[in-house]
């Protein structure tokens, strides 16, 4: 029985991803700036599968915290996933630096503070598993959401290297692209329906490509073809696109 | 993110697809969300899985608890268990019986909250026996329209409880339900099928078994003359260990394997009519070869036989269809006749007419009282309503009453003749909903919210 890490375990997503884990005969943390309100959905993983699951207090944007905040935990867990991230708004952060800021820090610095710290445990222990959320808005920038789109595409990066890193010392690294995903997040937005996945979706998905040891995936199936489009446009033509 | 963001906005309906209307729906996941929807400026009404049949759930706002649905409490030893108010009986099975235990009260399909369990205060095939849903219920909370978050019980703030069992959800949202499961040995139950040539011969064979924990049955309306009301009579217990086969017993509380297929698209209209309707009760009726049966199935086919079609409703066409339930004091037999006649003379066949008869009940807005109840499925068509006013009539003559949960049409004046004690709900609305702050397109329809 392996015991999985959820950084910010409070979204729709990350509920899928408890639900499904803890499916699975996992035990589960949960991990979120507010843990009071996470009570039921730990009563609920715990009766309905008979694992343990317990909450911790985590907040991403506290970069100078993580290292300890990993190693306070006890079990360690086998298995990291970095669920959390902040869409925030393109506009008021153009001439927000404080959103802006917050954008970058809790999808790009917070999560690379959390999971060095994993990283760095997993690799003297020689095994482990770390699982990233990031994001297709990370393939390009667009003037809709480069801030966050930067952020992820950061994080993306990031995630390669240290799967580079991590593969000789047997740790594997896995990043997820949802695509389009009906959540709080996304609530107000008018979502195509094909391309859109429910959070239920997003967490069979990755409970599927962990165990396949995948390394990138997308959820549904065309946004990798979707996004190869779109990096392929030339820059000079992209430019003038209103996306 | 925006506190004040808005839902998306989509067409919704219940389960008779009547009627459909635009609905901003908000889908909180904690109860701090709850109680800033509830709080925010604008009426609403609270809404669960959409399984009502009418128009009940149905506002231009709705507080839907579909995502608030985890398990808080589970004794597995005496059988308390406790839930947020989203939570399915689908889901609660699934825990509960292989430990042991099962719902104190069923209605006919699984894929219901225990929110509007008690909103609709839903009875099932052994109302003469152990009462509606409410009545298993220790406690529960419920957010009023100031955003007060009110602990009611049999026990305790009993005027906001009494209400809510059985409100259609206008007396606030129904957050957290602890209530009593009922002790089973067995996933299976022992089941008794009897057929009966008439409806004269059903009403004795419900008497002759009423000792039986569930009892229901399904009767052809359309049949005239000597068959008139004929009947097949199905009664279940649960059943022992020792009434298994050697194969069960290796696993007596083991869950029924999900096989589930799904109606794939709205049936024309015309598919359902007197002919087609005549031809399937011929066969139904026909299919029971001997007068009894007695068998040992899963709990499953025994309660939910049409939740293995996953949008059954379809089969109604685009239109929809109203279900019609009734009930009438037990002295009423006459007025049940008179009804089943009025119904095969229409036309107005159903596929699903099920008739039970209810035990005693005190309630203050419950359907259920002493008597028979008789539920039809109608397909939506022109001269329907019309029809139907007249059945209201025969209903009203002889003392009896409409099932909300299932009405989309019911003037307001059958429900005033139908509940005496309207005016002390209405008092008990006021006390918590003063503003008309959580109404219905039902509510206003019945002028249950109205302002006078």
């Amino acid at each position: 029985m392996n015991t999985v890490l959820i950084l910010g375990a409070s979204s729709d997503m990350a509920v899928a991803i408890a639900k499904k884990l803890a499916g699975e005969g996992n035990n589960i943390q949960l991990a979120a700036r507010n843990v009071e309100r996470l009570k039921p959905l730990q009563s609920d993983l715990s009766i309905r599968h008979s694992i343990t699951c317990t909450l911790h207090e985590f907040d991403a944007e506290r970069s100078d915290q993580h290292a300890a905040f990993f190693m306070g935990l006890d079990p360690a867990p086998d298995v990291t996933i970095c669920v959390f991230g902040y869409l925030g708004n393109q506009t008021l952060a153009e001439n927000d630096w404080k959103e802006c800021e917050r954008t970058i820090q809790v999808n790009y610095t917070g999560a690379v503070s959390i999971l060095n710290a994993a990283a760095n445990h997993y690799a003297a222990k020689k095994a482990g598993l770390i699982i990233g959320i990031s994001s297709v808005a990370g393939e390009r920038g667009r003037q809709s959401n480069y801030f966050y789109g930067s952020a992820k595409a950061g994080f993306t990066a990031y995630l390669a290297g240290m799967r580079n890193r991590l593969f000789h010392h047997g740790v594997h690294v896995l990043t997820v692209k949802p695509g389009f995903v009906y959540t709080r997040m996304t609530e107000a937005l008018t979502l195509p329906k094909p391309l859109t996945a429910t959070p239920e979706q997003v967490a069979i998905a990755i409970d599927k490509a962990m165990k396949k040891k995948k390394n990138t995936i997308y959820v549904k199936w065309f946004w990798r073809w979707i996004m190869l489009i779109i990096k392929s446009i030339p820059e000079p033509i992209f430019k003038k696109l209103k996306m | 993110m925006n506190p004040m963001k808005q839902g998306p906005v989509k067409d919704i309906a219940n389960w008779g697809n009547y009627p459909v209307m635009a609905s901003e729906e908000n889908t909180p996941v904690f109860l701090e969300d709850i109680r800033r929807y509830v709080t925010i400026p604008g009426t609403f009404i609270p809404r669960g899985n959409g399984r009502c049949y009418g128009d009940a759930s149905l506002a231009s706002r709705t507080i839907c608890t579909t995502k608030f649905d985890k398990i808080l409490s589970f004794d597995a030893g005496q059988g308390i268990f406790e839930c947020e108010s989203g939570l399915t009986l689908d889901r609660i099975l699934e825990v509960v019986v292989p430990k042991g235990w099962f719902l104190p009260v069923t209605p006919g399909t699984k894929f219901i909250t225990v929110g509007g369990a008690i909103a609709s205060d839903v009875h099932g095939k052994n109302h003469h026996v152990d009462g509606c849903f409410s009545h298993h219920v220790r406690e529960m909370d419920v957010l009023v329209a100031d955003g007060r978050l009110i602990t009611c019980g049999p026990q305790q703030e009993t005027d906001l409880f009494e209400a809510t069992c059985g409100g259609m959800g206008l007396t606030g949202v129904i957050t957290r339900v602890r209530f009593q499961l009922k002790k089973i040995e067995t996933s299976y139950i022992r089941q008794k099928q009897v057929k009966a040539a008439n409806l004269e011969e059903v009403l004795m064979l419900f008497d002759k078994y009423k000792d039986y924990t569930y009892s229901v049955a399904w009767i052809d309306c359309l049949k005239k003359g000597r068959g008139f009301g004929r009947s097949i009579l199905i009664l279940g217990e649960h059943a022992a260990v020792s009434d298994l086969t050697p194969q069960q017993q290796k696993d007596p509380l083991q869950l029924p394997k999900k096989k589930q297929i799904t109606f794939p698209f709205n049936l024309p209209s015309w598919v359902l009519n007197t002919f087609t309707v005549k031809a399937f009760n011929f066969l139904y009726y026909g299919k029971n070869f001997k007068k009894e049966i007695n068998n040992t199935v899963s709990y499953e086919p025994f309660f939910y036989p049409l939740d293995a079609i996953l949008h059954w409703n379809r089969g109604y066409g685009k239109k929809g269809f109203i279900q019609y339930q009734f009930v009438l004091p037990m002295e009423s037999k006459q007025g049940l006749i008179e009804i089943l006649q009025t119904i095969s003379n229409k036309g107005l066949g159903s596929f699903l007419a099920v008739l039970k008869i209810f035990g005693k009940q005190e309630s203050l807005i419950g359907f259920p009282m002493e008597g028979y109840t008789l539920a039809l499925d109608i397909p939506v068509r022109k001269g329907l309503f019309e029809t139907l006013d007249q059945l209201d009539e025969i209903v009203l003559r002889y003392n009896g009453r409409l099932y909300m949960s299932k009405d989309a049409r019911m003037k307001p004046d059958v429900l005033e003749a139908g509940y005496p004690n309207l005016a002390r709900f209405r008092s008990i609305l006021h006390k918590y909903n003063p503003d008309q702050k959580l109404r219905s397109v039902q509510s206003d329809r019945l002028f249950l919210t109205h302002k006078s």
